[in-house]
């Protein structure tokens, strides 16, 4: 592992909900965590453990109830362009071209058309959309359409890519293809990258470390570092070393699992 | 389905019920003073055409419903659209729309001929009042369904609220804006001929009253056809619309 300098850094952070009907569910209870610049981390964990609750408090749409998000040594506050977000729903802008969609961050920073335009074709084309800048959302299938969203977030240049299950709601082939896609993406940017997803092969195939959170209240349960070589292929999913991440990670997803169930 | 399949149940539809009405009228199974033959209809529309009434008819029909509707559309749109979007604007609307929503249009037309007349501002003031309040809720309900994701995600890209605002939740809500712009047009219809059979000396509804007092029932008809396929042309046009002013929207 080299030694790179925090990017984000969550300290101490608690995410309390109230109920409709009086009393409160702790969905992230004291968390901390760390992300190093160009670092690619996954948080894997039960559903409901709050996994994208700290994604939205980090990316300033939910307010923590206590604790801190300190993005390269500032607190953030609200949601900005420096922490770009790609949603497991689809969020293209449906009245936006995929080029309309990807402009639109850098037209937000008053750039001038022109460069907001080159910069939508360089990340269009980096996700493999060339060909497609005209279309509009409901013309793409469900992969093209977040690969779109995924050029959209990049084109605003952030400081980190937060990515909430972004492959979950598509078929188990484009799915892998996704995440080929993604690696190849990383591999040209280094993105700082957080991405929460409940697959654990997702997981230990992307990520440089992965969190392994528990469920209610959500916590970091372990960290696992992945020091399979880099680039990536889908390949590395048949080797020895794989494997025994996959089982460590694993395991300490069963556990929580089966607390989860016993507490009904 | 494929186009051809759709259009052939359309013409089986139109073409059992001509000849239902054929059977039934030429048969002899219904006598003319319920159901006059197609012929007869057809006979009495170009008397109107003739006489120059059907014009006046259709012509003081529609600058009511258009103008009504219209009037009602300006108003009610930017006020669903906020009312389903602030908190404040629904507290605000929510308890006098929901009221005035249940009140029968035509109970309030003793009222609306006492305040604006008899004359073509009342049919107007029906036609508004029938379409604004529940198209104040259908856009606020539209406004408010707009995906949480849709606008967090602009927030994600550095918008603002103000920018959020115009330039996601508004254009998000078009298509179910159009789609119940063409419903209440619907509605306004209805309205309309409540509006003309009461204190009307012209219109669709009342040539359809006045018919009935001479026991033209041939007139009827043709005041029904008329506003049936008024209707259809209306909603063709909105469809139309849809797809020129929309094209990415899913339905278009």
């Amino acid at each position: 592992m080299t030694t790179f300098a925090a990017k984000l850094t969550i300290k101490d952070v608690t995410v309390t909900f109230q109920r409709r009907r009086g009393g409160s569910v702790v969905a992230v209870d004291r968390l901390d965590l760390v992300v190093r610049d160009k670092e690619f981390v996954c948080i894997v964990g039960p559903s409901g453990c709050g996994k994208s609750t700290l994604l939205r408090v980090i990316a300033g749409l939910t307010r923590p109830s206590s604790g801190d998000v300190v993005l390269n040594g500032a607190r953030v506050g609200g949601p900005g362009a420096d922490r770009g977000m790609v949603f497991q729903s689809y969020t293209l802008f449906p009245w936006l071209t995929v080029q309309g969609n990807v402009e639109f961050g850098p037209r937000l920073s008053r750039h001038p058309p022109e460069l907001c335009a080159r910069i939508a074709r360089r990340y269009i084309d980096l996700v493999g959309l060339s060909g497609f800048e005209h279309a509009y959302p409901k013309e793409l299938s469900g992969g093209m359409m977040q690969r779109a969203a995924i050029a959209r977030a990049l084109a605003n240049d952030p400081e980190i890519l937060l990515m909430d299950e972004p492959f979950g709601a598509l078929d188990a082939q484009t799915r892998t293809l996704m995440q080929e896609l993604l690696l190849s993406v990383w591999e040209q940017t280094h993105k700082t990258v957080l991405f929460v997803t409940h697959d654990i092969d997702e997981a230990v195939l992307l990520a440089d470390r992965v969190y392994v959170m528990t469920a209610r209240p959500g916590r970091i349960k372990r960290e696992v570092h992945v020091s399979l070589p880099r680039p990536r292929t889908v390949d590395v999913l048949d080797s020895e070393e794989f494997l025994h991440l996959r089982r460590e990670v694993h395991q300490a997803i069963r556990e929580e699992s089966l607390k989860v169930l016993k507490e009904g | 389905m494929s186009r051809r399949t759709y259009l052939s149940g359309v013409g089986l539809s139109i073409a059992a019920i001509a000849l239902v009405w054929t059977v039934l009228s030429y048969g002899g199974v219904v006598p003319p003073l319920f159901l006059p033959s197609p012929s007869d209809v057809v006979r009495a529309a170009i008397a109107l055409l003739r006489e120059g009434s059907l014009p006046v008819h259709m012509r003081a029909s529609l600058s009511v419903i258009v103008s009504g509707w219209a009037l009602a559309v300006v108003v009610a749109v930017p006020l669903g659209i906020l009312m389903g979007t602030l908190k404040f604007v629904e507290a605000l609307l929510e308890p006098v729309v929901d009221f005035v929503r249940y009140l029968p249009v035509s109970a309030m037309i003793p009222l609306l001929i006492l305040y604006v007349g008899i004359g073509a501002a009342e049919k107007v003031a029906v036609i508004f009042i029938g379409t604004f309040f529940q198209l104040v809720l259908l856009v606020a309900d539209v406004s408010s369904n707009v995906s949480k994701d849709l606008l967090d995600s602009a927030y994600t890209l550095g918008a603002k609220e103000g920018t959020v605002f115009s330039r996601v939740l508004v254009p998000a809500t078009l298509p179910g804006v159009m789609d119940n712009l063409r419903i209440t047009m619907g509605w306004a219809w209805t309205y309309l001929i409540v509006a003309e059979l009461v204190a009307a000396d012209r219109g669709l509804g009342y040539l359809i009253l006045d018919s009935m007092r001479g026991l033209f029932t041939d007139r009827i008809f043709v005041g029904l056809f008329v506003i049936g396929l008024l209707g259809l042309a209306f909603d063709l046009v909105f469809k139309w619309m849809h797809r020129t002013l929309l094209p990415w929207s899913p339905k278009a």
